[in-house]
């Protein structure tokens, strides 16, 4: 059961993300696991923030609850000003559709699909008509230095193209927060840094932000600040990656 | 989205062949079965539609069916004719008899005696011969469609075995006969060979019975309801009188009870049915699933459930139009290729209908048990991989 919140007044426009004192758990009883024990966050606009920790330590659920696909049992949390916990589903629906890019540690590309066609679909869930979805999908992938792949399908693709396809599609629809679970996590080294050099790339724009979950360390230095956390809290955030990295 | 649902449903073709051939097997056996039994159902009553002159058959009350032989008084016929409402009312004679052919080959047949003056009752179609051939004497008709029965398995002297042909002398009941010309019938359930000859003519060739009148045919004035001239046959003759369509509907229903094969092919229809369900529910459902990533992708994306739940239905609807119209095609095809061989196929209409909706059915309860899996997921299980 969510615990009501008062909300919270409205929240400077240079913050992407804020969340306060946000708590999950799952499961009851003796199986109640605590993931999120209150926890303050703030992303600013312009900002690619990454989370780390521990596996378990909660990354994974505070993603969802930013990103609207998991309710929180209590806390406020407002992505560029509206207060995501306090929509209804179908408005949450609506507004993750136009909103959020995903960006998924298993990719997530409809195999029976082509390159263009798995980018289009986010404009398609907008109500885009599909051949326009389609060409603005080849758009995106031109982007990611994709032009020449648009009608390959994923399987006949490397890991590396197939994660920029994905980088595509959570960008296509131009969301103001583009969320990544492990994205670099199934990369070797060199399509690993070319995923985050595309990924900073995106985020260096004023009016969005991107949260990474990540436990590649080597990708670390891309992140403008880094959020540690621990048990279902943040314990630390680091300002400066290298230190973070050294650390 | 709708373009994407088939997409993702023809993509992979050997999944969507197999999904296709699944549900067009489980189609075949649900109408192909059905058509078998419906076939042999319909057979039954085969000689009624076959005398189709005659609007009323009076019959012994305790009659279940056509070979059933409850013989009335000839007294019947008499009275059948004074009641108001009777345009014309002729006597029948059907019995089974022993037949001997010139070789001395002995045959049962069953032997129909329909009325000397007019003929009525008289078989529908003549292949040989005519119908007034059967004036002259000593003359029966032959069935050609039991030719294979009525044979000379020995031959006569100076040629080999034969099939019976216009011309031939048999001995019906030790009775003398010329067959005289040869007829075709509707295929009927009951398989002895059947022979025409004239009422009086039958008699003669029958055991001598007190009673042997076995059915009185009757038309019915224009005009006059028939139930009124039911009513009023069975207040002054004591027995039944029946439309053709419920003399056929009685002996089906005796026939099928008591000879198991309403059980019999009730099992081996359902057997088809429960098969065919469990195999195209179970290719769906697992179409689905194995797409429920995709789906729990999309949900996360913005996709409303209602969006998936048409991906899924537009899915279902066209692996289940294919298939089903596959299934019923090779049906057709089996009814067809086998139609020589005597087996009782027939498609009625409503078994189409009926098998699209059982597949129909099937595979939209199939999907929307997989896709209550979609609506169950949190749209966060797609960060679990």
């Amino acid at each position: 059961m969510r615990t009501p919140t008062p909300t919270p007044p409205a929240l400077p426009t240079q913050f992407a993300v804020q969340c306060r004192d946000l708590t999950k758990s799952f499961g009851t009883g003796a199986n109640r696991v605590q993931a999120l024990r209150g926890v303050d966050l703030e992303v600013a606009t312009g900002e690619l923030l990454m989370l780390v920790g521990p596996s378990g330590c909660g990354k994974t659920t505070l993603l969802s609850v930013l990103a609207g696909t998991l309710d929180s049992d209590g806390g406020t949390c407002r992505v560029f000003g509206e207060d995501v916990q306090g929509m209804r589903d179908g408005e949450r629906t609506r507004w993750r559709a136009r909103s959020i890019g995903f960006v998924f540690q298993a990719y997530n590309l409809i195999p029976t699909l082509s390159a263009a066609e798995n980018v289009a679909i986010p404009c398609v869930l907008q109500g885009m008509p599909r051949r326009a979805a389609i060409e603005r999908g080849k758009q995106a992938l031109a982007d990611v230095g994709l032009a020449d792949r648009v009608d390959a399908r994923p399987a006949q693709l490397s890991g590396g193209q197939q994660q920029r396809i994905a980088i595509a599609r959570a960008l296509v629809h131009e969301p103001r927060l583009v969320v990544c679970d492990e994205p670099t996590a199934a990369l070797d080294h060199d399509n690993g840094k070319r995923v985050m050099d595309l990924l900073r790339n995106v985020a260096a724009r004023a009016d969005r932000a991107l949260v990474v979950v990540t436990h590649d360390s080597r990708i670390f230095p891309f992140a403008d600040r880094i959020a540690h956390m621990d048990d279902g809290r943040i314990v630390r955030i680091v300002d400066d990656p290298a230190a973070s990295t050294a650390h | 989205m709708n373009v994407f649902a088939l997409k993702m449903l023809v993509g992979d073709r050997l999944k969507y062949l197999g999904l296709v051939i699944g549900i067009a097997f489980a189609s075949l056996l649900i109408t192909q079965q059905a058509s078998i039994f419906y076939g042999y159902s319909h057979r039954i009553g085969a000689w009624i539609r076959d005398t189709s002159q005659a609007d009323l058959w009076v019959m012994d009350e305790q009659t279940e069916y056509t070979e059933d032989r409850k013989p009335l008084t000839d007294t019947t016929l008499q009275r059948v004719r004074s009641i108001d409402g009777v345009a014309w009312a002729v006597p029948m004679w059907k019995g089974y008899l022993r037949i001997r052919l010139a070789d001395g080959t002995r045959v049962q047949a069953r032997l129909v005696g329909i009325d000397d003056a007019t003929l009525l009752g008289a078989p529908p179609q003549m292949v040989e011969g005519s119908l007034a051939d059967l004036h002259r004497d000593r003359s029966v008709l032959i069935d050609v469609d039991s030719l294979a029965d009525l044979r000379l398995r020995h031959g006569l002297p100076g040629e080999g075995p034969r099939a019976v042909k216009v011309g031939d002398h048999i001995d019906v009941n030790d009775h003398e006969a010329i067959v005289v010309g040869s007829f075709r019938r509707t295929a009927e359930f009951f398989w002895d060979p059947v022979l025409y000859t004239t009422y009086s003519r039958a008699l003669t060739m029958a055991p001598p019975e007190r009673r042997q009148l076995t059915f009185v045919l009757v038309k019915v004035k224009e005009g006059v309801a028939m139930a009124d001239v039911q009513r009023a046959i069975t207040a002054a003759t004591g027995h039944a009188a029946l439309t053709g369509a419920e003399f056929e509907a009685t002996s089906e229903k005796y026939v099928l009870a008591k000879t198991g094969i309403l059980v019999n092919f009730g099992i081996t229809i359902v057997l088809g049915f429960v098969i065919g369900v469990l195999v195209a529910g179970q290719l769906l459902y697992n179409f689905v699933v194995e797409n429920l990533r995709y789906y729990a992708a999309m949900k996360a994306m913005g996709a409303t459930n209602g969006t998936l739940v048409r991906m899924v239905l537009i899915q279902v609807a066209v692996a289940a139009g294919l298939g089903f119209g596959i299934g019923l095609g090779g049906a057709a095809i089996s009814g067809v290729a086998m139609a020589h061989g005597g087996l009782a196929f027939e498609m009625d209409w409503r078994i189409p209908l009926l098998g699209a909706a059982a597949i129909l059915v099937v595979c939209v309860i199939a999907a929307l048990i997989s896709i209550t899996r979609v609506f169950r997921l949190e749209p966060a299980v797609v960060f679990k991989g």
